[in-house]
């Protein structure tokens, strides 16, 4: 096998999870696409190249209004904004990444971000390929189970109430893991904190850009205490 | 369809850039030398873990304490998933016994 597969079967465990919750996140908006008479096509170009779940979700409300594009680019920056966090992020590690940088900054959304981040390529695995795979595996998961939303359309019964919590479960999970290793617990906090209070005041549509400034605040604020968590 | 085929696309295309936007701004922002800025280095290491939280309590924003039944589903599926990943930790199987739990609970207990 060569390095390429080695990686590409490294990656596809880590990515059964967001299968699971994009094929049935997918489907629900090309169905839904569907029903506001978007058919196939134009679902699946939107998500190749919109490719942001909830961003897709909001835009449905601008496909359905009058024709608003410069709404529709600050309504996209507001609800995608968290992303700027994910970039910072991962700087060092895109770093050495070279021809597969673009692609891998281009498909960094919630899931993806979440297991680049937290998992570690396999000894004697291609990192950069590593991550490649599992940012190609998810966009083709999305782009997937949205065509088949939009060929399914109002076909399909919906007894799959509750299905999409398998992504919550997913940042449930990788929040315990990185709580179990004892290291920037703080940090941690003060993204749950922040968020909470930023909704309480600010109400859960607009909660996201103040609870990053105010993440970036406390963080910065608090940089010699918090320095040395690890 | 309400739009035509023309405003659909540039549509499509604003949240392409959009979303492009924030997803590039800090490789391009931040490239080179100020890359290698403590502070920027200091964020880079703990701002994953806030953001995790931040993504935690995004997907779970929709719940609301006036009726048990919109929060009781999720605060109990989240219990569950914390005591089965310390006792078992086995991402996938937190993640899938999580999931159908929560689906148990929305579907038949909590209906």
């Amino acid at each position: 096998m060569n390095g390429k597969s080695k990686a590409l079967k490294a990656a596809f465990p880590h990515t059964i999870p967001i299968f699971t919750g994009f094929i049935f996140l997918g489907t629900a908006y090309g169905i839904l696409m569907n029903t506001k008479g978007y058919g196939v096509g134009w679902t699946v170009l939107m998500s190749l190249m919109g490719f942001g779940g909830s961003a897709q979700y909001v835009a449905i409300t601008f496909l359905t209004s009058i024709f608003n594009p410069i709404y529709a680019l600050l309504m996209t920056l507001m609800v995608n904004a968290r992303h700027i966090f994910y970039g910072i992020s991962m700087l060092d590690k895109f770093k050495d990444t070279g021809k597969l940088k673009p692609f891998l900054i281009f498909g960094l959304c919630d899931e993806t971000f979440s297991v680049v981040y937290s998992v570690d390529a396999p000894e004697g695995i291609n990192k950069s390929w590593f991550m490649f795979f599992i940012t190609l595996l998810n966009y083709l998961y999305w782009a997937l189970g949205s065509a088949i939303g939009g060929l399914l359309g109002s076909m399909i019964e919906f007894d799959t109430k509750g299905l999409d919590f398998v992504l919550t479960a997913l940042f449930v999970v990788i929040f315990l893991d990185q709580w179990k290793t004892g290291k920037n617990r703080r940090p941690a906090i003060i993204g749950v904190l922040s968020s909470v209070i930023c909704i309480i005041i600010f109400g859960r549509s607009n909660f996201i850009i103040p609870a990053m400034i105010t993440i970036i605040g406390v963080l910065t604020f608090a940089r010699k205490r918090l320095a040395g968590d690890n | 369809m309400i739009l035509s085929s023309f405003q659909t696309f540039i549509i499509i295309c604003m949240v392409t850039i959009g979303t492009m936007v924030t997803r590039f701004l800090p490789f391009i922002l931040l490239k080179g030398e100020r890359a290698n800025n403590p502070y920027i280095t200091y964020l880079g290491r703990v701002l994953p873990y806030s953001a995790i939280g931040l993504l935690v309590v995004y997907c779970l924003k929709n719940i609301n304490f006036k009726d048990p039944v919109n929060f009781l589903p999720e605060l109990i599926a989240v219990v569950f998933i914390a005591i089965l990943h310390f006792w078992k930790e086995n991402t996938l199987l937190s993640i899938g016994l999580g999931t159908v739990f929560y689906m148990i609970l929305v579907q038949m207990v909590f209906v």
